[in-house]
């Protein structure tokens, strides 16, 4: 479904994407983590050109990514992505955040649209927050949300950034406890998180990147019980500690 | 006082082409400046360039020679549009530059990620700014694109100077019967104050009923 191959990216003089190479199937939950600043926010930013590849090539359902224009909205169409800072449109109700990409990129009816969009609503829990603007909602709603706008377009696949690294504590596990009912549903994601606990219930493989690098990536079960290198042990042993 | 109600017809007259003029004005200008705002963020240079020039020639030459060039310079070389056409058409290029920065610096206080999550679901660059970015920056400068529409209002009286007669022209006209500039430039200023009180509450009108709940 998604094919890195040879990527890098530089900001100016710095190099940030090493080389990665990263393939993930249909149906396959990929988890990145791995140290800040170590490259998975943009990994994950390249795969949909939000930021631009430096060199190497990315396909998605087969297809290169297109440069620019219309032919990579298509592809952006497809390929849903969920933000650290969830990035709802402010002057939108929630129900109109949701419609606003099937009506103008899907083409697709307003009262159909609507209809869908109500059902995705229910679905991540907040059905009856949807003639709220954005700012009304929890952060933990303002999240669930974007995964229904993201869900709305009927992605081939979705990408994570970090989706719950912005909100209080007590409001993660509603997010992730969607995000984990994707995945069992057979949803592609890709999924750039510091949860571990989601890794572990959710992940088929866990990337581990270190300093622009994919370093170790493997099986959640073994990658945690054994990582294989002194990097991943090192990561672990800071962050599981407690 | 009676220089006034004397001539009431002739100044209403004028004060109907002011309002025209500046309705006129306002919608072009309104047009014109989110065009130009739009240029000035686009993602090609070349497009940015325009809209930087369009800004520098229209806010950096005076109204009034744009509009002496517009109405005694193109006759010349064959362009001749009615004057009050003339008038609308140069006051909207004008006013166009000063509401296009205005616009601009409502874009600019749209977060990125707003623009980064409305590509994300696949709308081009022109849907992301009719649907996301614009809705939402000009709400964050209704006030000072009042402040400009009031400042055109005002600007229109120099229409006066080839030719049109609005209010000030008017105005002038019925100082040359009556000579009595103190009673009639009074009354014309009071009409000029009105029509930009309108302004102000219309702006503060809509400020309050788009305001985005935040």
């Amino acid at each position: 479904m998604v094919s890195v191959r040879g990527l890098h990216k530089w900001f100016g003089p710095l190099h940030v994407l090493k080389d990665i190479d990263l393939t993930v199937a249909a149906g396959e939950v990929v988890v990145v983590v791995g140290p800040s600043g170590s490259g998975k926010s943009t990994l994950c930013r390249c795969l949909n050109r939000l930021e631009t590849a430096g060199q190497g090539s990315i396909e998605i359902d087969g297809e290169p990514l297109p440069a620019e224009g219309r032919a990579l909205a298509r592809l952006r169409a497809d390929v849903g992505m969920v933000f650290q800072s969830f990035n709802l449109f402010g002057h939108k109700t929630v129900l109109d955040n949701v419609t606003l990409g099937p009506t103008r990129v899907r083409r697709i009816a307003r009262p159909e649209a609507r209809q869908q969009a109500m059902a995705l609503l229910e679905r991540v829990g907040i059905a009856d927050k949807a003639n709220h603007h954005p700012a009304q909602l929890s952060g933990g709603q303002q999240q669930r949300a974007a995964i229904a706008r993201a869900l709305a377009m009927q992605p081939k696949v979705l990408l994570f950034d970090e989706p719950t690294s912005a909100l209080d504590p007590e409001m993660v596990n509603e997010v992730l406890d969607v995000m984990v009912s994707l995945a069992k549903e057979g949803m592609t994601m890709i999924v750039v998180t510091h949860e571990m606990g989601f890794a572990r219930r959710a992940a088929d493989r866990v990337v581990f990147m270190d300093d622009g690098r994919i370093v170790e990536s493997g099986a959640p079960d073994e990658f945690f019980a054994a990582p294989r290198t002194e990097r991943a042990r090192d990561f672990l042993s800071k962050i599981l500690q407690h | 006082m009676e220089a006034l109600t004397a001539h009431l017809s002739q100044l209403g007259h004028g004060l109907v082409t002011t309002v025209e003029l500046t309705v006129v004005t306002t919608v072009g200008a309104m047009l014109l400046g989110i065009v130009v705002a739009t240029l000035r963020i686009a993602p090609v240079p070349l497009l940015r360039a325009i809209g930087t020039a369009y800004v520098e020639v229209f806010q950096n030459l005076p109204l009034l020679a744009l509009l002496v060039l517009f109405v005694f310079a193109l006759p010349t070389i064959g362009i001749t549009f009615p004057l009050f056409t003339s008038a609308a058409i140069v006051i909207a290029v004008y006013e166009g530059a000063y509401l296009a920065e205005a616009i601009r610096a409502g874009i600019n206080t749209v977060g990125v990620g707003q623009a980064e999550a409305a590509r994300a679901i696949g709308l081009t660059f022109g849907q992301s700014l009719r649907h996301v970015i614009l809705p939402q920056g000009l709400r964050a400068v209704i006030q000072p694109i009042g402040n400009i529409c009031i400042a055109l209002l005002m600007n229109t009286s120099l229409a006066a100077a080839v030719g049109v007669v609005e209010l000030t022209q008017a105005a002038n006209n019925v100082n040359l019967v009556e000579a009595q500039p103190i009673a009639v430039f009074t009354g014309a200023g009071l009409a000029y104050m009105l029509l930009a009180l309108i302004i102000g509450q219309v702006t503060g009108l809509l400020e309050r009923r788009l305001a985005i709940v935040r």
